[in-house]
């Protein structure tokens, strides 16, 4: 059994690099010089060539990839080409407001994802089920970007009832457990929500009606099972695939969540990406996706590690 | 992922009129209402992108400094008009050209390389498959929205750059899925005769595998469709695709995203268009898994 878990624990090492590789590449990917966005490509050459310097860009490219790996290990990813601050600490203090972000929706998502699904799964074929299903279709389908200003039109500017913008009130970033600044994170969370709101609902509707359909369940009923104890067989059957999409759709929020900032001005990751992509800060960029990335691959890695846990049909196949 | 292969055989009658088994796909999804409805929407839509020169009553260029922000069903825009005063029905006629064409092109360009990646690493399998799988997990590393966006962004903003990173965000997912259908398919027994008699294994994938394969994979594909649309036209909102002034859904919606406060109404038709494309591919695609039979 502990098998599984070690081969799955080291499968890790060789994806952080890869991906650590695919951050760095991403620099070097892009047209133009790195050094544009810090010094003027008219300045005078010797200053061109000190900031080179102090940058690093004047080694050969494996030398810098080897020097960036060995810094961000522990812990420092450069500084920040547009203002010159530390992009670790940009990056984790705007992590904190996507992380925020990312479970009030997932909060909002899953559970009427469930409720939803499991219904639906329930009575097929019924009223209930094709409008949940409908629900769960549009949920998928809408641009949230667009949903986020559809909302903002009709509790902001029609209704007056929420704020269409910031994480709280003021330009402050550090938040608090108020109403003050909870009346922020209401609509951007819900916007966020719909998306795995409606794969939640599809996943446990499928899977519940694919439960419902086998033998055992027909069997557990014939010898006379209280509905309410057939559930529990039900849910125990649904739980692991459950679990596993709702861990997934946590980490699609986390990167998914660019658009829904930049319509609130929500100062997450994504807005701190949107400003660098157009600031052309290179090192802001490259550093919000590698920490974005590892997150999700250790989301991953937690995600497959209860499922196992939960399914010991997995560490065998 | 399970699959099924029978063609369909245990799905509804078909029609003694229509033959074949792409001629019973699709009389099994001329009687689904819902896809039905959605095939004829996504017709029209494309038939007005086809005929926007001609359908649309005015210039979607033509700013006019004092017809700024018209609300809806002002007299010469039908549906207000947008922050230079130019005619908003008119740019979302020319609009569904440009919004169609960077929606659906990722994934058709996904489509033919993901599919022949994963149908030759299915098809070889062994170390060769191993090798290529794990190279494809490494995207799998990144959410799909913050891939494209990263993409894009160290790209540069553009209409190429666009749809090159949205085309690399699906191959990934298409060609898992062509591996593991092509995996199925590959130890079945018919496959081991062409084998035994000497076909090369060129000739096996022509004549024997693909038309078992690209069925489950066009399906699959087309789910990517409703994504794929959002994504483009989200790009485009965040100002990595499309430019100005050019007529794009993504792109009016961001444009317009000032006039909430003063034309409400007319500033959401965009993204309504890009929820109705998006909508009906998915009900489309839903429609054609059942009626292809295909289990992903």
């Amino acid at each position: 059994m502990p098998i599984y878990f070690l081969k799955r624990v080291l499968y890790v090492i060789p994806i952080t690099l890869a991906v650590s590789f695919f951050c760095f590449s991403l620099v070097h990917l892009s047209p133009g010089d790195p050094m544009d966005a810090v010094v003027s490509p008219d300045a005078p050459s010797e200053v061109v060539a000190m900031v080179q310097r102090a940058y690093g860009f004047d080694r050969p490219l494996p030398e810098q990839y080897g020097r960036w790996v060995v810094r961000a290990v522990q812990g420092d990813l450069g500084l920040s080409a547009a203002n010159g601050r530390a992009v670790t600490a940009e990056v984790f203090s705007a992590l904190k407001n996507t992380l925020l972000l990312a479970f009030a929706a997932s909060l909002i998502g899953f559970t009427l994802g469930c409720v939803f699904g499991t219904l639906a799964g329930y009575f097929q074929g019924s009223l209930l089920d094709r409008l949940v299903t409908g629900i769960a279709v549009g949920g998928v389908s809408v641009p949230h970007y667009w949903l986020g200003m559809l909302l903002v039109i009709i509790f902001s500017v029609e209704l007056n009832w929420l704020p269409s913008s910031g994480a709280g009130p003021g330009s402050s970033s550090d938040w608090n457990f108020e109403w003050a600044y909870l009346r922020h994170l209401i609509l951007p969370a819900v916007t966020l929500s719909v998306i795995p709101m409606g794969v939640v609902t599809r996943t446990i509707r499928a899977m519940v009606a694919d439960i419902l359909a086998h033998e055992f369940v027909e069997a557990l009923r014939a010898k006379g099972m209280a509905e309410r104890q057939v559930f529990r067989h039900v849910v125990k059957n649904v739980a692991p695939t459950a679990l596993a999409v709702m861990g997934l759709q946590l980490g699609y929020l986390l990167g998914g969540s660019i658009l829904v900032e930049t319509v609130f001005s929500w100062p997450g990751t994504g807005l701190l990406l949107n400003n660098a992509i157009f600031q052309r800060d290179l090192p802001i960029l490259q550093g919000t996706i590698l920490v974005l990335a590892l997150f999700f691959v250790m989301l991953n890695l937690i995600v497959d590690l209860a499922q196992a846990r939960l399914d010991p049909r997995i560490q065998r196949g | 992922m399970s699959l099924t292969l029978d063609g369909g055989q245990t799905a509804a009658p078909v029609p003694a009129a229509v033959q074949g088994y792409w001629g019973a796909v699709f009389g099994r999804l001329r009687r689904d209402p819902v896809a039905l409805v959605s095939g004829i929407i996504l017709l029209l839509i494309v038939l007005a992108a086809v005929f926007a020169p001609w359908l649309a009553p005015a210039n979607p260029f033509q700013t006019s400094m004092i017809n700024r922000l018209q609300p809806i069903g002002s007299s010469g825009y039908p549906l207000g008009s947008d922050e230079l005063g130019r005619d908003v029905l008119s740019r979302l006629i020319h609009g569904a050209r440009l919004s169609l064409l960077i929606g659906v092109m990722p994934v058709i360009n996904a489509f033919v390389i993901g599919s022949a990646i994963g149908i030759v690493a299915g098809f070889v399998g062994g170390k060769t498959n191993s090798v290529i799988m794990r190279v494809i997990d490494v995207f799998y590393a990144f959410p799909a929205v913050l891939l494209a966006v990263a993409l894009a962004g160290a790209l540069g903003a553009g209409l190429v750059n666009s749809l090159l990173s949205l085309t690399i965000v699906f191959i990934p997912p298409i060609a898992r899925v062509a591996e593991s259908v092509t995996t199925q398919v590959r130890s079945v027994d018919y496959i081991e005769a062409a084998r035994a008699s000497g076909a090369r294994s060129l000739t096996i994938i022509r004549r024997h595998v693909l038309g078992n394969v690209l069925g489950p994979i066009f399906v699959y594909a087309t789910s990517l469709i409703s994504v794929s649309m959002i994504l483009a036209s989200g790009l485009s909102f965040l100002g990595l695709g499309a430019r100005p002034p050019m007529p794009e859904w993504g792109l009016m919606l961001n444009t317009m995203r000032d006039a909430i406060y003063v034309n409400p109404w007319v500033a959401v038709l965009p993204g309504m268009m890009i929820f109705t494309v998006s909508i009906c591919f998915n009900m489309l695609s839903d429609g054609l898994r059942s009626a292809m039979d295909v289990k992903l």
